[in-house]
């Protein structure tokens, strides 16, 4: 069984978690200055990262946190988990570079 | 007015909590607090409530019949015997007033079950996904996970004793899994 990282709990099986997209999309301030196109882009662009893709994850069936994760989307391995807030890890070019 | 005291039922229904050859029961009413606040809050819980919630992750702290259980960072899950609940959730609300928190009774959303024997995580683990050996969870520790389709807190109370809390609707389902699981052992 795939296990994740929880920051607060641990390694804990796949069960338990829930997906929930990518991760650091800031919402703007002020979306009515933000103009039709921005809005639509902050709604719905995503980058569709081949390889490594930071991702917001929910410890659901478990101390309920959401946290962020550093997942390779080439072969579902978790290179970093880390609460929300703090800073995208950096990754050793090794782990974080995928041929395209 | 109907008399609520005449109309209290049983949560698993037609189901016999006799049934089974012994590794499960029905643990009798309790009160269930969950209550949530920052780390600030704890002192004041400790003191109203007499039992410290546990700041380590997935553990439970206990003091006679009362006990906290980590449930998240910001999340207790308080225990106490069945009268208890409105004369804690005065003491505790006047002890926490200037500070935010949040207390729900939760008393009778939630059943307990008691598993034990020689067996019981092997039993449990016919159903749960997490590593129920004692190094991995020992006695104290307690987490929400999963049960097969039914959420549950899950807490070893001791080598070969495990509390569980399931939601009064999923009970039966519960049961039903864990008799069928105690039959394949
Ligand atoms: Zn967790």
């Amino acid at each position: 069984m795939l296990l994740i990282d929880c920051p607060f709990c641990g390694k804990r099986p796949e069960l338990e978690f829930r997906y929930g997209g990518e991760a650091h999309i800031a919402r703007p301030d002020d979306p009515s200055e933000f103009g039709d196109k921005a809005w639509g882009q902050f709604l719905y662009g995503r980058s569709n990262q081949r390889g490594m893709h930071a991702e917001r994850w929910r410890h659901v069936h478990g101390c309920g946190r959401f946290f962020n994760a550093l997942r390779d989307t080439t072969n579902d391995r978790f290179a970093a988990t880390y609460k929300i807030g703090e800073e995208r890890p950096a990754l050793p070019e090794a782990q974080g570079a995928v041929e395209a | 007015m109907p008399d609520l005291g005449q109309a209290r039922r049983g949560v698993l229904g037609g189901v016999d909590p006799s049934s089974g050859t012994g590794m499960l029961a029905v643990l009798p009413p309790l009160s269930r607090l969950i209550f949530r606040g920052r780390i600030s809050t704890i002192g004041r819980v400790a003191a109203a409530f007499g039992v410290e919630p546990a700041m380590e992750p997935c553990r439970a702290s206990v003091s006679g019949e009362r006990a906290a259980l980590w449930l998240g960072p910001d999340e207790w899950l308080l225990l106490a015997r069945e009268s208890e609940a409105p004369d804690l959730i005065e003491k505790l609300t006047v002890a926490l007033a200037p500070l935010s928190f949040s207390l729900v009774d939760v008393s009778h959303r939630q059943v307990g079950l008691k598993v034990s024997g020689e067996h019981a995580a092997l039993l449990l683990s016919a159903g749960c996904p997490l590593d129920l050996d004692r190094q991995a969870f020992p006695i104290g520790m307690c987490t929400r996970t999963l049960l097969q389709k039914t959420e549950i807190v899950l807490w070893r109370i001791a080598e070969t004793a495990f509390h569980l809390e399931v939601a009064r609707s999923f009970a039966p389902y519960a049961w039903g899994f864990l008799e069928q699981a105690e039959r394949d052992l």
